[in-house]
């Protein structure tokens, strides 16, 4: 029984859970409400992972109406993944999270907090199970919404001020994305994925397509945060509450982007996309554009969440990058590189979290000497660091060596020298909190400064670890994207 | 224990070592006696692999495959185990050396100090013992990043800035051209695995080959080829026992030592001999070797002199590896050993100066030969073997890349060398004798005997290796991949055998 | 009449073109917080159109089965477009939210004006 309704439960679960926190209205309980949900994600995804490796394609009736009618809920080894990656990181930071919350929000809306955390999140695993169009955008605006409203949470009037930035742009992205949906339902007649990739071969008239194609690609290029359309994310990472940064980091955009390879891969197809458009050239650009120019950004910035923050800009250049490439071994880095990020992203707003809650400071130049006082966590700060740099023994090592290996492959020499060269940048810029934390003087705020609390401590170490141990150990992430790229290039049928 | 063991062991202890140090951080006699114990027990292991290697086997572990086409692996070859030998055995020294100098100076935060240096030998000793070019890179990024607090350690304003060049150069050379260079050389050869004779051949023509090579020499920045050599000067801000045996030994010698790792098992000594695709290095390392030399007469700062040098005996073993015969790789492996007793007893004596008489600029020490005696007569001997003068140990290097430059038809580096060897006599041996003002009584003022110690030793070992050298160079013939004939042909007479 | 023709043929969809234009362009030139969101629903209103215009058959009735009638309209897009104007009120009214705080914390819902006062504090 439970295990046939998997797929529902995914996204029922949380929010069911979110109902519950609404009702509880107590910041305790309500933890621990998203506790118990948000471990119980992951099992489903490994339960759901499991299936579809043993038995192929899952396909989930909603409701027993048998698509493409009904809603179907279709799990197969990409989304799978994506299922994983969020499900963890949601649980990671969900335990990391209860006296960082306590310490940056109001006591009355701490329930609330959970609530809108577990509707995210219930919004971001329903993008990644869906097979329908429609149900995407429903799901797409349930985490947009949530979204905007965890960020209003912030300490910061700033903060505010980004959740409505980014309301403006991500519901103007999100409506492109329905727009486009629109018209290939014009088209085929069907809004059940698999289905309008069926049809979509036999359209003669290309106009309305392309217009489709488009109006998804940007709309949903505007949730990437694809550069030049990345503007709400760094306000938005920098003013946000630590817990809800950790969170969006690891697992927002990367679900974006999940919809992305969806639509370029599955549905338009690769032939469609790849070799008669020009989409390779487009999104290399602005990946490298990404890459280079972002990167540049985060040097000079003052906020060491805001340097994060255009340091992911830059990050998810390298994961557009891997699928404009749209080769095996590009491909697989691309998708490698969605899972590194989220842990290597995660770890570091996490120690960053653990700093503001201990001193409230944000300022590069106010954490100044606070690797002695706070080595542990700091200590974590430089390894994830050194995985955003690409350094070998780190998750960031695997990602760069696939993008690379696939630049030369095609022969492009300024490609994989752009790729070095934004390592280069990332080595500036995470040098530079390195250096100021570990060997500058303390001031008076620092001095008083010590580790945080052992749960804090605890999960940001766990994410450090793996992105170690998932450095060298690299048949869940690797071997199942290399695999997760397979699955995308033949299509979806 | 089995040699495979004994590699792991190896790896391990030196990591053991660091958690040791920084448990025991609060009592300072058993944090060093630790260091020691480390040092002692990492020296043993890696002689019970020296036997095994000897005997002309060639230990290796399995292989863990990280993934396609990228495995973690260990493998024991001649090059690695001399370059282990001296990594390891010149750390007991330098740890000596190491608590009279940070003791003498008062140094802060000698436990971090101490764990760091731990962690930077096991890098060594990976890069060493590296069975193929991922695991070198993972361990020669973990040497890069460990030495980085050495470099930066007084945390002034100067230290600050030159472990930032250091930091940027190093890992922006590894991983701007290095991580490319390898990765080519996966997709090209479909291994990363160091074979005897090469993975290349037949796979690459000339013009990319030497594009290849470029990427690989230039990505190595720790060989410190010129342009790639300005961050050995500026890392001259760390204390001296980590410019001693890091900067002198361990992460230049773990660059050159790459270099000459991916020429002789990469490349193929044959392959680039065939193609010609290291020509332009010979010039290249030539024009660094005068070029550092020259820099190094101007310099008055005792160890930035000495940096220079550095740079400059660098060249000689990327000189070797480029000529491409058997008898240059011999004496490139040769330099290794030779220039790292040499350039160690420099420091050492450097060093000793500053904790004596607090004198860092060559201008001011005037009479210092007969104020420190000892420390002195240790410098002139150390410099001597820099220089290659009989009856030290650098005289063999030389000699050996002299006979290399000769069979592949480079008749002028000989003459580069001797001018070389004459510019090396202009920088160091001045510095020796400097005369005292004349009627200034000067009293004995020896540096500590923890000093001083180590550094008689390492005059000694100097010595000793012009006598011994005949064990390294048995070693370095396994090296040879055609026939044993030629090597026996080349021997220069007069070679001491084995000892 | 030729040029005409897939003018009025499509006149529906130039209507849907006109209002997204007019409502993206409200949304990037008013500074005003309010008018941007009023901009925001005009160009989610014109989406609904496009789904709902194609859904319409000519003679086509509501599909209530009845043997009287062979020809239905199709009803998914109602179905679809209600759910999506769920979504937008959702969203104005988020944005309405937050536009108060903004009111409560700036005293402005002026954008330039907003900005004006962040530079002050930096």
């Amino acid at each position: 029984m439970i295990s046939s309704n998997l797929p529902a439960l995914q996204v029922v679960l949380p929010l069911l859970g979110a109902v519950l926190t609404a009702l509880v209205r107590r910041g305790q309980i309500a933890w621990f409400i998203a506790l118990v949900v948000s471990w119980t994600m992951p099992m489903i995804a490994f339960a759901l992972l499991k299936q579809v490796l043993a038995e192929g394609v899952v396909s989930y009736a909603l409701g027993g109406w048998a698509p493409p009618l009904g809603i179907e809920y279709r799990v197969d080894l990409v989304s799978a993944y994506i299922l994983i990656l969020v499900s963890l990181m949601g649980a990671l930071v969900v335990s990391y999270a209860p006296r960082s919350v306590a310490s940056e929000i109001a006591p009355e809306r701490q329930a609330w907090f959970y609530t809108m955390y577990l509707l995210c999140m219930c919004g971001l695993l329903g993008i990644a199970i869906t097979g329908d169009a429609f149900n995407a955008f429903v799901f797409l605006e349930v985490s947009s919404l949530s979204t905007y409203v965890l960020i209003a949470l912030g300490r910061d009037r700033r903060a505010i001020l980004s959740a409505y930035q980014y309301l403006i742009v991500g519901t103007i992205g999100a409506t492109f994305y329905v727009l486009g949906v629109g018209l290939l339902y014009v088209m085929t007649g069907s809004l059940n994925l698999a289905d309008i990739a069926g049809r979509i071969g036999d359209i003669d008239n290309i106009r309305p397509l392309l217009a489709a194609l488009a109006f998804i690609t940007v709309g949903i290029s505007l949730k990437v945060a694809l550069f030049p359309v990345h503007l709400w994310l760094p306000n938005a990472y920098a003013f946000a509450p630590s817990v809800v940064t950790a969170f969006l980091a690891s697992t927002a955009t990367k679900v974006a982007i999940y919809l992305l390879l969806r639509y370029l891969f599955s549905i338009f197809g690769v032939v469609f996309v790849f070799r008669d458009l020009p989409v390779t050239e487009i999104l290399i650009t602005l990946s490298v554009a990404a890459m280079i120019i972002a990167s540049v950004v985060a040097v000079f910035q003052a906020n060491v969440k805001r340097m994060l923050a255009y340091s992911s800009v830059a990050q998810i250049g390298y994961i557009t990058l891997g699928i404009a490439l749209a080769t095996q071994t590009g491909l697989t880095g691309g998708i490698v590189h969605i899972f590194n990020h989220a842990v290597m992203k995660a770890a570091l707003f996490m120690a960053i979290g653990c700093v503001v809650f201990r001193t409230g400071a944000v300022k590069i130049e106010d954490i100044a000497g606070i690797g002695r006082h706070m080595p542990l966590t700091m200590g974590a700060f430089v390894i994830a660091g050194l995985a955003l740099i690409g350094v070998p023994g780190t998750v960031g090592f695997v990602s760069k060596y696939y993008l690379v290996a696939a630049a030369l492959e095609k022969g492009w020499w300024w490609l994989a020298a752009i790729i070095v060269i934004s390592s280069l940048i990332a080595v500036v810029y995470v040098g530079r909190v390195i250096e100021v934390a570990w060997f500058r003087d303390p001031g008076a705020a620092i001095r008083a400064a010590r580790e945080p609390p052992l749960e804090m401590l605890v999960f940001t170490w766990i994410l450090t670890a793996a992105i170690v141990v998932l450095g060298f150990d690299t048949e869940l992430t690797a071997g199942i994207a290399g695999r997760a790229a397979e699955v995308l290039l033949t299509g979806m049928k | 224990m089995s040699a495979e063991t004994l590699i792991v062991v190896a790896l391990l202890v030196p990591i053991v070592g660091a958690g040791l140090i920084a448990l025991t951080g609060r009592n300072p006699n058993l944090r060093e006696t630790m260091t020691i114990a480390t040092s002692l027990v990492l020296f043993a292991t890696v002689m019970g692999l020296l036997a095994a290697v000897l005997s002309g086997a060639t230990p290796r572990t399995a292989s863990v495959e990280i993934f396609a086409g990228v495995e973690l692996g260990f493998s024991v070859e001649p090059l690695g185990m001399i370059f282990a030998v001296v990594a390891s055995g010149l750390w007991i020294v330098n740890s000596i050396y190491s608590i009279g100098y940070m003791r003498g100076h008062n140094e802060p935060r000698q436990t971090s100090f101490y764990v760091c240096f731990a962690i930077a030998i096991a890098g060594a000793i990976g890069v060493a013992f590296a069975g193929n070019l991922f695991t070198l890179f993972l361990f020669y990024e973990i040497l890069t990043l460990s030495t980085y607090p050495l470099v930066a350690h007084k945390a002034d304003a100067k230290a600050i800035s030159g472990g930032r060049i250091y930091l940027l150069m190093l890992l922006g050379t590894s991983m701007g051209l290095l991580l490319p260079a390898i990765v080519w050389t996966g997709i090209v050869a479909g291994t990363l695995d160091f074979m005897p004779g090469g993975i290349l051949a037949g796979k690459l023509g000339g013009t990319a080959l030497g594009l290849l090579l470029a990427l690989y020499i230039f990505g190595i920045g720790k060989a410190a080829v010129m342009p790639m050599h300005y961050w050995l000067p500026a890392a001259m801000v760390a204390p001296t026992p980590v410019s001693a045996l890091l900067h002198a030994v361990a992460v230049v010698k773990a660059g050159v030592f790459t270099v000459l790792k991916v020429v002789v098992y990469v490349f193929g000594i044959d392959l680039l001999a065939e193609t010609g695709a290291s020509e332009w290095l010979v010039f290249v390392a030539a024009f660094s070797l005068l070029m550092a030399s020259i820099v190094a007469l101007t310099r008055d700062n005792l160890k930035a002199r000495l940096a220079y040098s550095t740079v400059s005996q660098l060249a000689y073993v990327v000189l070797g590896a480029a000529l491409a015969t058997q008898a240059a790789i011999i004496g490139s492996g040769m330099q290794i050993v030779m220039h790292a007793t040499g350039k160690i007893t420099l420091f050492f004596c450097a060093g000793a100066i500053m904790v004596a008489t607090h004198k860092t600029e060559i201008s001011d020490m005037a009479g210092i030969g007969r104020r420190m005696p000892v420390t002195m007569f240790a410098f002139l001997v150390g410099s001597l073997s820099i220089i290659g003068l009989p009856p030290l140990g650098g005289t063999w290097s030389k000699w050996w890349l002299g006979i290399g430059a000769v069979d592949a038809g480079h008749e002028w580096v000989v003459a580069v060398l001797m001018t070389s060897s004459l510019l090396n006599v202009a920088y160091l041996l001045p510095i020796v004798a400097p005369k005292a003002k004349p009627g200034e009584r000067i009293a004995v003022t020896e540096a500590p005997k923890a000093c001083l110690i180590p550094l008689c030793i390492t005059a000694a070992l100097c010595i000793v290796l012009f006598f011994g050298a005949g064990q390294v160079e048995t070693l370095l013939a396994q090296l040879a991949t055609t026939a044993p004939a030629d090597i026996a042909a080349t021997l220069p007479k007069g070679m001491p055998d084995g000892l | 009449m030729n040029i005409l023709s897939p003018l009025i043929d499509h006149f529906n969809y130039f209507i849907i073109i006109f209002l997204m234009v007019s409502g993206l362009y409200v949304v990037v030139a008013r500074g005003n917080m309010v008018k941007k969101l009023v901009g925001l629903m005009l160009f989610q209103t014109s989406v609904y159109l496009l789904y709902l215009s194609p859904g319409k058959i000519l003679g086509g009735t509501p599909p209530i089965i009845d043997e009287n009638f062979q020809i239905y309209s199709n009803p998914l897009p109602h179905v679809l477009i209600l759910t999506a104007i769920v979504v937008g009120v959702a969203t104005v009214a988020l944005g309405l939210a937050l536009v108060l705080r903004i009111n409560e914390e700036y005293g402005t819902i002026e954008e330039d004006e907003i900005f004006a006062a962040e530079d002050e504090d930096k």
